[in-house]
């Protein structure tokens, strides 16, 4: 009973890690390797997770893909570049930086960059207006008066 | 601020906002109304093979069916333009794709289908239930040949022009309107 319960326990995580171990490389580097590439690649179909999170067939195909590349020793770039070549920037998870995305990347320096701007001339004509302008005789005397009552 | 400027920019102030708000607005709208004429696809991703010639890998013939796989000549520089058409007998769009295909290749477009992930008898009943508009017939059991091309999902086509350069992709199922809103010139072009 309580065996079986046990195994009842258990396959959830069965069932979860099922197809996985298949797949991955005998060589513990390798697959190290074959993650942290994969960890990098959109899933196309499910737009927001990386190909190693997916369960999509898609992110799959290209799971098997990366290491058979990475069996045949390619470099990490080479496998990488080899993804990109076919489905474009998307499918890097982190943007490449190109005419199309530098807009992108120029943003926060740009925003930067007025804000800047804008302090800077705030100050400026802060400094043109300058300072009070000093008090003329007939004021001073009077404050002196002033300031002489108790 | 100086006295003579102040109710310029004061007046500056209050509306920037207003016309920043209303300028969104628009590119909202635009954006909103472009989805629903199909115009623009917040998914939609251009092909990263445009411009480039299309992949040439050796692929097996369907078992079972009487077509020529495709042929690296077939690929290479046509002479007219061809569709790539990848399919598969259990995808439900392209059954409403395949009427489509029938009525370019009726019209005299070649048309090369590559059969992705099917099972080879349920692809040959496919085509004797639906017509067959296919030139050549090549099988993708793997999905290999659509990583080549960079495929999302089935069905997808792709046009070559006369010298086998990718021109256009459309992902997903060919409407009526897509071939004469999209494919139609295309084709009188490329011609």
């Amino acid at each position: 009973m309580r065996a079986l319960l046990f195994a009842l326990l258990l396959a959830p995580s069965l069932a979860l890690a099922v197809g996985r171990p298949s797949e991955m490389l005998p060589d513990p580097a390798a697959e190290a390797r074959a993650q942290a590439i994969g960890r990098e690649l959109r899933c196309m179909v499910c737009q927001n997770q990386s190909i190693e999170d997916s369960e999509a067939d898609l992110a799959r195909d290209l799971r098997r893909l990366v290491r058979e590349r990475v069996a045949e020793g390619d470099s990490n770039t080479a496998v990488r570049d080899y993804v990109h070549a076919r489905y474009g920037d998307f499918v890097l998870l982190r943007p490449p930086f190109n005419w199309v995305t530098a807009p992108l990347w120029a943003l926060p320096a740009v925003l930067l960059g007025l804000g800047a701007l804008v302090l800077l001339r705030m100050r400026r004509r802060l400094a043109t207006r300058g300072g009070p302008t000093p008090l003329t005789d007939e004021e001073r005397a009077r404050l002196a008066a002033l300031e002489k009552e108790p | 601020m100086s006295e003579a400027k102040s109710p310029l920019s004061r007046r500056a102030i209050l509306w920037a906002p207003l016309g920043l708000a209303a300028a969104g607005g628009v590119g909202f709208w635009a954006m909103l109304r472009g989805m629903r004429d199909g115009s623009y696809d917040p998914r939609g991703v251009p092909s990263a093979l445009l411009g480039k010639p299309a992949p040439r890998m050796a692929l097996p013939p369907v078992e079972g069916i009487e077509l020529p796989t495709i042929a690296p000549e077939m690929l290479a520089s046509p002479g007219m333009p061809v569709l790539v058409n990848f399919w598969a007998s259990w995808c439900v769009p392209c059954v409403v794709e395949h009427p489509q295909l029938v009525a370019l290749q009726r019209r005299g477009v070649r048309i090369l289908g590559i059969n992705y992930k099917d099972k080879p008898a349920d692809a040959a009943r496919f085509l004797v239930r639906h017509g067959n508009p296919f030139q050549a017939l090549a099988a993708d059991a793997e999905g290999r040949a659509g990583i080549e091309y960079g495929l999302y999902g089935v069905p997808e086509t792709y046009l070559l022009d006369r010298q086998g350069i990718i021109r256009w992709r459309w992902a997903g199922p060919m409407m009526p309107d897509t071939l004469s809103a999209e494919l139609d010139p295309l084709l009188r072009r490329h011609a």
